[in-house]
């Protein structure tokens, strides 16, 4: 016996599921009018591929899949397609949907059906092409495209496949019917699944409240390897992750899939309609619904034609619409109402449960919350939904999530457990959906505020390269300056050729002043050493004069005096005469190593040239000079156009080649008149 | 055919409602009023009385002035929940005035201004006792003597001390916690012995009292009004310090662990305060951790501190703790990592 595990929670509501198991499996017939929403499941809405007016055949293909998470819809019997336009569909919402309907013309006539090859010779990719072609959704309730959901990526093995017979929500028997009545079948699309999935083990799991259900699939899965397991009955143990941990032990992880742990999911309807798509050739056009509550004579279940108006069926039961006062399309814990009895039925409509007011009264008002914990020992996703109720009511979002609102599976057992009769669930459903909008619109904020810093950015980024651009023009423009100065071709700034004028002359000025520095300071020693040696001769000689005359015997020593002063006198005005020399020449020696003394030395020969030019040459020169400019000003803005550079560029290039203009023709006009006179 | 009705799931409900599980809690103290009455008197049965009416009108008073429906709100008994415990706790033929603002400051103080039923972070009913034990020391220690130790008051004696009381005049006796507490002479087995208030077990009428609101509780716990986890944590931690520190018996005992759980409201507090669940832990793993603390406060105050009995104190207090508790006993939920779980 294989080990079951349990989950936690749980409630044990009355099953009420007899109601609906008195009568084999009736068909609901051929209704006048088929109305087939486009969106029976999750994912993009099917696609017409018939036009109004058209006549169609049972089976035949009526819209197309659009994307990969969609399936297509078949028409379920021959008729003609008499409309395509907004109906009424079974949604929570009263949403009008697009459907197409189809006036039928009861005789069933079916398209021809490809005898499909032997499906064990099909490869794993036209399998589920096939199931993906016969239009087939989850038929539990959700209507996910089952063919997305056997589409396991490569390399992730399943190690379970459970096939959930377990049909947990009171009143419902359309599953259990079927395995009542079509083990078989379950069978053969188990083994394809097999084919399909290669899985480890299959499980069928199934509530023991089925005891014939067990038998009849254990019976028919006989020497298979297939495992039928039961389990206590408890609700909701058909939940996908419930069941999943009920069987494997295993948790799905949050906000993961059940392929995370190994597991694949299938629902004994959705099983059903892949063996009749894959070895009969037949799209999914019917389905097994049960039709109970006190308001219908005759509950049970049906194996009805999608599209059929729910009224068409309930009267097939015995519907007495007087007791009625709320249809739910589902079960009485997860079901949702239809806003009127004429919405049809579709792949997802398990159950129809039309219960007299007695059977599921209008709740009183809700009492206050005693936090009596009933709703956390219900909780199958150990959550503690007192405290999110007390969140909810208090807006307090992160506290939600903090809390793990987002693992809710909304099976509705704290609201059915709870004394005060609060509405938990109708509470968690309006905070998600609060905070969905508050994601979204945060997501909107981001992408937004994302939008505009990489538009600062940019701004700030072009600002910087025009900055650089202009930058560089400049430099360049106190390149052409210089070199316009020293080469004296025309005057393109007088104002930055001034200031390198008086640049470069007091350049000039320092390094001749450095030079006269140095220089005075020598001369003046040599010619102190002329004056005073002259000085000191003078007064030798006039002491050599005296003494002469006084007829002294100092004579001899005087005149070897006055000699010696001679002499160094001599000496001394030679060094000078010699320094005076050397001085004349230095400049000129010193021209070479100095940069600015060159450009000095340009400047002056180009003034000099300058001068020396024609007033008329020189005119003319100028003019040459504007004319080059605004030919390059004009070759810049044809290409800023071009390029559609900014309005400011283009505006600041057009006022310049103004500005040049202007110039020119005023230079020529200049020219004319030196010419003239 | 009239229009279908629009309401999304689930459209079942259980059988269970706030009302019946407020009836189901005041079925239960049945038993434990019966033996109080039988021991004590008529009194028990004249604070109840008096203190629901007290509470009704109290209850009316704060719902109109917060106009709230006074019908819908008093049909949920939380009112009279409160009265009756609050008069379970109070000593019989206790004055009127006593009563009335007991029951006045529990609806009106602990619960109502705080928001009514759900709201209340202190056991109305504890909070309301409280106050009456700090404020009036006197009359809230008086204890009249049980059964076969003086002879019990008349109905009508009853009557008179309540409302009356200048008119009444009541013998009082020490509670076997108070004897037990100023006990520092004899062993445990003597004072049993010597004193006349001592019974098989604990007190003379108040194990009674303790077994009848055991089994009022355990009922409670087998109609699934509560869950077993916080009256089980508080007797065990209160027997298991009883047990530690019994020092054998000798005259610094504090009491045998039979003693404490058979003595005062500790079973009526395990069983009826402890398990409200509007001021109590609200996960398993909190509710374990609250009534542990509980016990363990219970014996500790008991012991050593100045009060007759503890559970109320004890109660206020972890009352105070529950919101912490519930903030780091967040159970795992399905799908995510242990420890991930809350914060």
């Amino acid at each position: 016996m294989r080990k079951i595990f349990d989950f936690h929670g749980g409630i044990h509501p009355p099953e009420n599921k007899h109601q609906s198991l008195q009568r084999p499996i009736r068909d609901a017939g051929i209704p006048p009018r088929l109305v087939l929403p486009l969106s029976q499941h999750i994912g993009a809405p099917a696609s017409p591929v018939v036009a109004v007016g058209e006549r169609v055949l049972k089976g035949q293909l009526i819209a197309e899949a659009l994307g990969f998470v969609s399936v297509p819809v078949h028409a379920p019997t021959s008729g003609t397609i008499v409309a395509i336009e907004d109906r009424l569909v079974a949604h929570p919402s009263g949403l009008l949907a697009p459907c197409i309907v189809i006036a039928t013309d009861g005789l069933d006539e079916w398209t021809s059906l490809v005898a499909p090859p032997d499906y064990r010779d099909m490869t794993t990719r036209e399998l589920l092409a096939r199931i993906r072609d016969a239009g087939i959704a989850g038929m539990g309730g959700a209507g996910f495209p089952t063919a997305v959901k056997l589409t396991t990526k490569p390399g992730s093995a399943v190690a379970t496949l459970i096939i959930n017979g377990t049909e947990c929500e009171p009143y419902i028997t359309a599953d259990d019917i079927l395995m009542r009545e079509c083990p078989d079948r379950i069978v053969e699309g188990v083994n394809i699944l097999r084919q399909l999935l290669q899985p480890g083990e299959i499980l069928i799991g199934v509530e023991d409240n089925k005891p014939e259900a067990i038998a009849a699939l254990r019976a028919a899965a006989t020497g298979s390897a297939i495992e039928v397991v039961s389990f206590p009955t408890k609700y909701p143990s058909g939940g996908e992750k419930q069941l999943i941990e009920l069987l494997t032990g295993e948790q799905v992880p949050s906000g993961g899939l059940p392929l995370d742990v190994g597991v694949i999911c299938q629902n004994i309807g959705s099983v059903v309609a892949i063996a009749d798509a894959v070895v009969r050739g037949q799209p999914l056009i019917s389905r097994i619904t049960t039709v109970t509550g006190e308001a219908v004579a005759e509950p049970g279940n049906f194996s009805v034609l999608l599209g059929t108006p729910m009224n068409y069926l309930l009267a097939q039961a015995g519907y007495q619409p007087g007791r009625n006062r709320r249809l739910v399309m589902g079960g009485p814990m997860m079901g949702f109402t239809v806003p009127d009895a004429s919405v049809p039925i579709v792949k997802t409509t398990n159950c129809l449960l039309a219960p007299s007011e007695a059977e599921l009264p209008v709740p009183p008002p809700a009492q206050a919350c005693i936090r009596c914990g009933m709703c956390a020992q219900a909780c199958p996703a150990s959550l503690l939904p007192q405290q999110l109720f007390w969140f909810a009511q208090a807006r307090e979002f992160d506290k939600l999530e903090q809390h793990n609102l987002f693992d809710c599976i909304e099976c509705g057992a704290c609201s059915w457990a709870c004394p005060s009769n609060i509405p938990l669930v109708q509470y968690y459903r309006a905070s998600k959906a609060e905070i969905l909008q508050l994601r979204r619109e945060h997501a909107k904020a981001e992408q937004s505020r994302m939008r505009f810093e990489a538009r600062q950015a940019r701004i700030a980024q072009e600002e910087a390269a025009r900055e650089a651009k202009r930058a560089a023009r400049k430099l360049a423009a106190e390149q052409r300056a210089q070199t316009a100065a020293a080469g004296g071709e025309g005057v393109e700034d007088p104002i930055q050729a001034a200031i390198d004028r008086a640049k470069a002359k007091k350049a000039a000025q320092q390094v001749v002043a450095t030079r006269a520095t140095t220089e005075t300071g020598e001369r003046d020693k040599l010619e102190k050493a002329v004056v005073t040696t002259r000085a000191r001769l003078d007064t030798a000689s006039s002491k050599l004069e005296q003494a002469r005359a006084e007829g002294s015997d100092l004579v001899d020593a005087l005149q070897l005096g006055v000699d010696k002063t001679r002499a160094k006198l001599e000496a001394a005005e030679l060094a000078l005469q010699a320094f005076v020399d050397a001085g004349q020449t230095a400049p000129q020696q010193a021209v070479p190593t100095d940069a600015a003394s060159v450009a000095i030395a340009r400047a002056v020969a180009a003034r000099a040239a300058d001068a020396a030019l024609d007033p008329v040459e020189k005119a003319r020169a100028q003019l040459a000079g504007l004319e080059q400019r605004l030919a390059k000003t004009r070759a810049r803005l044809a290409a800023s156009r071009s390029k559609g550079e900014e309005e400011k560029i283009i505006g600041i290039l057009v006022s310049t080649e103004a500005a040049l203009e202007e110039k020119v023709s005023a230079a020529r006009a200049q020219l004319n008149g030196k010419g003239d006179t | 055919m009239a229009t279908l009705l629009r309401v999304t799931s689930p459209h079942a409900h259980g059988p269970v409602s706030t009302p019946k599980v407020m009836q189901k809690v005041l079925l239960a103290t049945v038993p434990g009023i019966i033996v109080l009455t039988h021991f004590f008197g008529f009194g028990t049965l004249v604070n109840l009385v008096w203190a629901c009416i007290v509470a009704l009108a109290c209850e009316a008073l704060a719902l109109w002035l917060r106009r709230r429906p006074i019908g819908f709100y008093l049909r949920d008994y939380s009112a009279l929940v409160t009265a009756t415990l609050l008069a379970i706790a109070l000593p019989p033929y206790a004055p009127w005035w006593l009563i009335a603002v007991g029951v006045a400051c529990a609806i009106l103080l602990a619960k109502h201004i705080y928001g009514g039923l759900g709201y209340n972070p202190f056991n109305p009913a504890m909070a309301g006792y409280v106050i009456l034990l700090i404020s009036f020391p006197l009359q809230m220690t008086a204890w009249a003597p049980p059964r076969g130790l003086g002879q019990l008051p008349s109905l009508v004696e009853a009557l008179q001390a309540c409302f009356w009381p200048a008119g009444f005049d009541g013998i009082t006796m020490a509670t076997p916690l108070d004897l037990m507490k100023q006990n520092n002479s004899l062993l445990v087995a003597d004072l049993y012995a010597q004193t006349p208030q001592f019974g098989r077990w604990a007190g003379l009428g108040w194990e009674w009292a303790n077994l009848a609101f055991l089994a009022g509780g355990i009922w409670l716990l087998y109609q699934r009004v509560f869950s077993w986890h916080a009256p089980l944590a508080m007797l065990a931690s209160l027997s298991l310090l009883a047990a530690i520190f019994y020092d054998g018996g000798s005259s610094a005992s504090g009491g045998s662990p039979l003693f404490h759980l058979l003595s005062g409201a500790t079973m009526f507090g395990a069983f009826f305060i402890v398990t409200d669940p509007v001021t109590s832990a609200v996960s398993v793993r909190g509710r374990l951790i609250y009534g542990a603390m509980v016990g363990v406060l219970v014996y500790t105050i008991r012991v050593r501190g100045n009060y007759p009995d503890a559970v109320a104190f004890a109660v206020l207090v972890m009352n105070f703790a529950a919101p912490f508790i519930d903030n780091y006993t967040q159970p795992r939920t399905y799908g995510h990592q242990p420890g991930k779980g809350g914060g």
